[in-house]
């Protein structure tokens, strides 16, 4: 049997895995059409910064190889998935979206990469684009240039995962790893109708991924349904000798959460995750996905998260906070950018770190070096930290009366590009749904929910207790097949 | 709280960043904005509560310390934008020195 080049790029992880152990296709015709997808497409969306073609190729031929050998094989041997450019690839730039890093060749791989791609047999496409230093919810923070949403190219896919949700959406891969400090994975995915999941905090190593803010970063999937992140996180999650913050805990087999029913789940709304302000068009599809999961038999629980206005106050301090420390390792010494003719150590350091860094990056360095200097200290990073407790103890009072907790991912759909280039205020006030979790540490999923009056995509938040991925994906899974299908994206 | 460009170009020498260029009258404007929303926090009534610095809060877990080759010399230093041997170059750092 053979399969069109458009059969193949539509697949989802799960489908293109069936097809691989049936001999209903190779590895490299998959590689293939997804290459000429990319080809075809990313002309347009930017998505990539460096495509990895020909070790994508002779990947696939090793992985067809083994297959035809037999035996145990790895679990998602030979399927094409892209990767965020914030994340260590042995030999491959890795430029975190910034000058600084333009010819960075990591020199290692991130213990996520080596799971998804060495261990589980997946064949990385590419490293794909992203606001610089994963620093913005919009993709228009890149060195390499703005990432497009493929559902409407004159309007951003949202960010910092702007390639990788946009990516996923056009069919170029299927599936991406993105990473999430303050909603970079659930946002994108929410603006690109795609899924995106952002694990516990600690489910997923951190090493060999380009710092940002040490205590909310953390990688996930983004993929085309729910079951394909199951897939992934079963891949990529697991302790880690090289992240002392890596969880110990046993990683159960996310795809049993797969294919049950949700009928007595306590699904909690929080009233303040319905603010003023809110679009009218993305209330409506969240509500309705609600009402959904309430024909499904859950039980819907009205709660409140009292502390979620300081929320938005809380982040853009701790954040940036973490970012100037993990930032000054950019010196021009050692690796990275570094400026030319300074005859003296400090004005080579201060000009190798104004030219490497892009304007909100600086903005943000210099808010969190504000927060943290002498004098000020206190009364913002330690407020912060704080006000943080209040944020998770909010959760943890929540959870003792609902399973999961339901909600919208961004109070917007995708707004047009340059839009809010001159406001990074409002920018970051868009974020007060999705850095809530990031503040306490939770695992939160989007998955599309339909369209607002534009046709623009929403998606539904969920959001579970620590370590509780499973219940995420469980829910996810099965309101999935009862909501509007996913977008999908015409050739070019 | 609003800063003013004074405190902006102080901050600016912290971070080691350069303001040339810069439009500082809109960049403290914008700085000041964010601070001035994270003035919301002073409502909050902190007393007693203790400080979250991390998600977790349990203590790390420690591995023995026991070499291993990670990377090698080689690998580390093949991103230096300026070597000899295996030596990193940099400019001067003390008047009178000789040349670098």
């Amino acid at each position: 049997m053979s399969l069109s080049p458009s059969e193949l790029h539509e697949m989802t992880l799960a489908s293109a895995k069936k097809a691989l152990a049936a001999g209903d296709v190779s590895s490299r015709e998959l590689v293939e059409a997804h290459l000429s997808r990319i080809d075809a497409m990313d002309g347009e969306l930017n998505a990539f910064i460096t495509r990895t073609a020909d070790q994508a190729l002779d990947a696939a031929k090793t992985a067809d190889e083994t297959r035809a050998k037999g035996g145990d094989l790895p679990p998602l041997l030979g399927l094409p998935v892209g990767l965020k450019d914030l994340l260590c690839a042995k030999g491959v730039k890795t430029t975190a979206g910034s000058r600084m890093l333009e010819n960075f060749v990591a020199p290692y791989t991130a213990t996520c990469v080596r799971k998804l791609v060495d261990e589980a047999g997946a064949i990385s496409l590419g490293k794909l684009n992203l606001d610089e230093f994963a620093m913005g919810s919009s993709g228009e923070n890149s060195f390499f240039g703005a990432t497009k949403n493929p559902h409407a190219p004159d309007r951003v896919p949202g960010g910092s995962s702007s390639g990788s949700a946009a990516a996923v959406a056009s069919d170029m891969v299927l599936a991406a790893l993105g990473t999430d400090t303050g909603g970079s994975i659930r946002q994108p995915a929410s603006h690109c109708g795609v899924v995106g999941l952002k694990p516990t905090y600690g489910r997923v190593s951190r090493y060999g991924v380009v710092a940002f803010a040490s205590s909310l970063d953390q990688v996930g999937p983004v993929t085309k349904t729910v079951e394909d992140a199951a897939l992934m996180l079963n891949a990529i999650c697991g302790v880690d000798p090289f992240d002392a913050t890596s969880l110990s805990e046993t990683v159960p087999d996310f795809t049993q959460s797969l294919g049950r029913d949700i009928k007595g789940l306590r699904i909690g709304v929080p009233t303040e995750y319905f603010v003023e302000g809110i679009d009218p068009g993305v209330k409506r599809a969240v509500e309705a996905a609600i009402a959904k999961a309430k024909d499904a038999g859950a039980e819907i629980v009205e709660i409140s998260l009292p502390h979620t206005k300081y929320a938005v106050g809380t982040y853009y301090i701790i954040a940036p906070a973490e970012a100037s420390s993990n930032l000054a390792r950019y010196d021009g010494v050692r690796y990275g950018h570094r400026a030319e003719g300074a005859s003296e150590l400090v004005e080579m350091y201060t000009r190798s770190r104004t030219e490497g860094f892009g304007e909100e990056v600086r903005r943000r360095i210099m808010i969190g070096v504000f927060a943290l200097s002498s004098g000020y200290y206190d009364a913002y990073y330690g407020r912060a930290c704080q006000v943080r407790t209040l944020i998770r103890r909010d959760f943890e009072t929540a959870f003792e009366n609902v399973d999961v907790i339901a909600a919208p991912v961004s109070p917007e759909p995708a707004f047009k590009i340059g839009e809010r280039v001159d406001d990074p205020l409002k920018n970051y006030l868009s974020d007060i749904l999705t850095i809530p979790l990031n503040l306490a540490g939770l695992p939160g999923m989007s998955i599309p929910c339909g369209a607002d009056d534009q046709g623009l995509p929403v998606g539904l938040h969920l959001i579970g207790k620590p370590l509780d991925e499973a219940t995420l994906i469980r829910v996810g899974d099965c309101l999935e097949k009862v909501l509007p299908p996913r977008p999908t994206v015409k050739g070019a | 709280m609003a800063i003013d460009e004074k405190t902006v170009r102080h901050v600016a020498s912290l971070a080691r960043l350069d303001l040339h260029g810069v439009d500082v009258t809109k960049l403290t404007g914008q700085m000041s904005a964010i601070l001035e929303h994270v003035e919301q926090l002073k409502e909050v009534d902190v007393t007693g509560i203790p400080a979250t610095a991390h998600a977790q809060n349990r203590r790390l877990r420690l591995r023995e310390d026991e070499p291993m080759q990670v990377i090698t010399r080689e690998e580390a230093l093949a991103g230096a934008p300026k070597r000899q041997g295996n030596f990193i170059v940099v400019p001067r750092t003390v008047e009178g020195g000789g040349s670098s």
